[in-house]
């Protein structure tokens, strides 16, 4: 399918990550139009003005969020989020690994933009490759003159430090991530004070994710109007959706906000494999309900995926065909959050355990009447309840699960067995 | 503590505005160098940055990359995330548990393999896949097991 590509631009041109190709191909100009033509204010207005969304997973206003940073002379910090590691996504690896200076770019602008002079990136401990490209990207900025002191002349300096983290899903939390940053565990902060107002080393601090910082350079290119000439009202322009399981073409797909699930699918990752019927997609990573077939046509916005009963979330779309256990789906779900939670809160930490066990019993038949009300009550107990969003997200799939296919559930208990003879390997109870 | 530790603490210091940030980049490095995280590793490490043993050691227990037992030589993590699994990552980690006659979790006795999994390695469109001292490594097929244990790694 031949398209424009503003965020995988790496597939158009060939060694983009390369600073002579970017640059060979309008890499940096917008940088240079940002710090020559706005003032910081009149960036954040601008990207208000583009309606850009947090692509991470919750979808704040990014403009608005900037607004948050108190102005009382205290430094400011920039903290680029590259904690990908949300089952199903897999954008911002791809993003790293083959676009590093459309991030860099989008972090010095960005960094003008809310008078930050010190700006970080996170990446996660598993992306050795991504964090070599991108200190690699950071020191070829540096020795063209795009970062440092008095940058293009405009008087604003900015220093990048790429960080790596060591293996912990928690910390794409926003404030787990700056408690690991600050080397410590990565155990979320209570909240407020939001890390706008108290962050990296107590300062005021915005957290963003890859993929939202990528989108800033062309929103400054081409214009908020040409932003929001994509996608809704509410939610316009382009998003990454990374597409897995049995499709033709698995990958990352960039598209405009609000294309119907069914072309995501069908068109971009040419349709279920040969012989596989569609049984259920998780439309936004591991951490939202799941959508039934009869939900295919709902456009890909955050309001229409909410009102089809599930969320865009981090664009992870998973796509489950009938052969696959609902059951064992859902234990492996659960039992990533049961390994991922940090041990902070007894409901999450006690919860994903119980949820896991129960599931696993179920897929090995040795489950009871009682077990999908133990489940149902336990999900209850967590929701909610929690310091930060883990323990809610480890439902968001079973609980949904739970409401379309009880009859799977039920006939597991029934049967004495998984009725599609799904193989348990991982046995650590039975 | 080996003589260069010292050089690689003052480095990581600096690498970073504040020294708080200077831990996770030096166990990183000091792991790099000797595979894993002995318990007088950690106390040396703390020594190194002014930090209390214990708090070293709680910081490093947390994170699943830092190995406080000894690994092989080439650690293999499978991914056994949701879209690993409905591509067969159960199947890839069972096949070389075969293989190499241990479970995950364990290294050969020889000392060359360690077996883990990894909960979502972000790379669900090379399912099922797997890192091999921290490189991908993908699709692997479950017939196909065998190239992570014979095929080269860049270090």
């Amino acid at each position: 399918m031949s398209q424009t590509y503003y965020l995988l631009r790496h597939r158009e041109v060939p060694e983009i990550g390369q600073i002579a190709v970017y640059r060979a191909h309008g890499g940096y100009e917008a940088l240079r139009k940002a710090l020559s033509q706005y003032q910081p204010e009149e960036l954040v207005d601008l990207v208000k003005r583009s309606g850009l969304r947090g692509r991470g997973g919750a979808g704040f206003p990014t403009g608005v969020k900037w607004g948050f940073l108190p102005k009382d002379g205290r430094p400011r910090y920039l903290v680029v989020n590259s904690d990908e590691a949300e089952p199903g996504t897999f954008k911002d690896r791809e993003l790293i690994e083959h676009n590093p200076h459309q991030l860099i770019e989008g972090m010095i602008i960005s960094s003008y933009a809310i008078r930050a002079n010190e700006a970080y990136i996170y990446c996660r401990g598993e992306f050795l490759k991504g964090y070599e490209e991108l200190s690699r990207a950071v020191q070829e900025a540096y020795q063209a003159g795009f970062l440092g002191e008095n940058i293009l002349d405009s008087g604003f300096s900015l220093d990048i430090f790429v960080y790596r983290g060591a293996g912990a899903y928690i910390c794409g939390e926003e404030s787990a991530l700056l408690e690991s940053l600050e080397g410590r565990r990565g155990n979320p902060r209570l909240k407020p004070p939001f890390p706008a107002v108290a962050g990296l080393y107590g300062m005021p601090t915005i957290v963003n994710n890859v993929e939202t910082i990528a989108n800033v350079p062309p929103i400054v290119t081409y214009g908020a109007e040409w932003y929001t000439s994509m996608g809704t009202e509410k939610s316009p322009g382009l998003k990454i959706m990374s597409v897995s399981g049995p499709v033709n073409r698995p990958g990352n797909y960039e598209i405009p906000l609000a294309t119907p699930l069914r072309q995501l699918i069908e068109d971009y990752a040419g349709g279920l494999k040969e012989g596989r019927r569609l049984k259920c997609i998780i439309p936004g990573g591991s951490s939202v309900p799941l959508l039934t077939p009869d939900k295919l046509d709902t456009p890909l916005d955050y309001e229409s995926i909410l009102q089809a009963g599930s969320m865009l979330g981090s664009g992870g779309c998973i796509v489950l065909d009938e052969s696959v256990c609902i059951v064992k789906a859902s234990h492996r779900l659960v039992k990533f959050y049961r390994e991922e939670s940090c041990g902070k809160c007894t409901p999450c930490r006690e919860g994903t355990y119980w949820m896991a066990d129960v599931l696993e019993r179920l897929e090995m038949g040795l489950g009871t009447q009682d077990d999908l009300a133990i489940l149902t009550d336990v999900a209850d107990n967590i929701n909610g309840k929690c310091f930060c969003p883990l323990g809610d997200a480890s439902i968001g799939f079973l609980v949904s699960a739970i409401n379309h296919f009880r009859d799977e559930f039920e006939a597991h208990v029934r049967e004495g067995r998984c009725p599609l003879g799904a193989k348990v390997y991982d046995t650590a109870n039975y | 503590m080996k003589p260069e530790w010292k050089e690689w603490a003052q480095e990581a210091k600096k690498q970073f505005p504040r020294a708080n940030s200077a831990l996770l980049p030096l166990l990183h490095r000091i792991q790099r160098a000797e595979g894993w995280l002995s318990p007088e590793t950690l106390t040396e490490v703390a020594e190194l940055l002014d930090l209390s043993p214990q708090y070293v050691d709680s910081v490093a227990s947390f994170y699943s990359l830092f190995f406080k037992q000894p690994v092989g030589k080439r650690v293999i993590h499978v991914c056994v995330g949701l879209s690993c699994m409905l591509a067969g990552s159960d199947e890839l980690m069972h096949a070389l548990e075969e293989r190499l006659k241990i479970s995950q979790g364990q290294t050969t006795p020889d000392g060359e393999y360690t077996l883990l999994e990894a909960e979502c390695l972000a790379a669900c469109d090379l399912a099922p896949v797997a890192q091999v001292n921290l490189r991908y490594r993908g699709p692997i097929p479950p017939e196909e097991a065998d190239r992570l244990l014979t095929e080269e790694v860049s270090s």
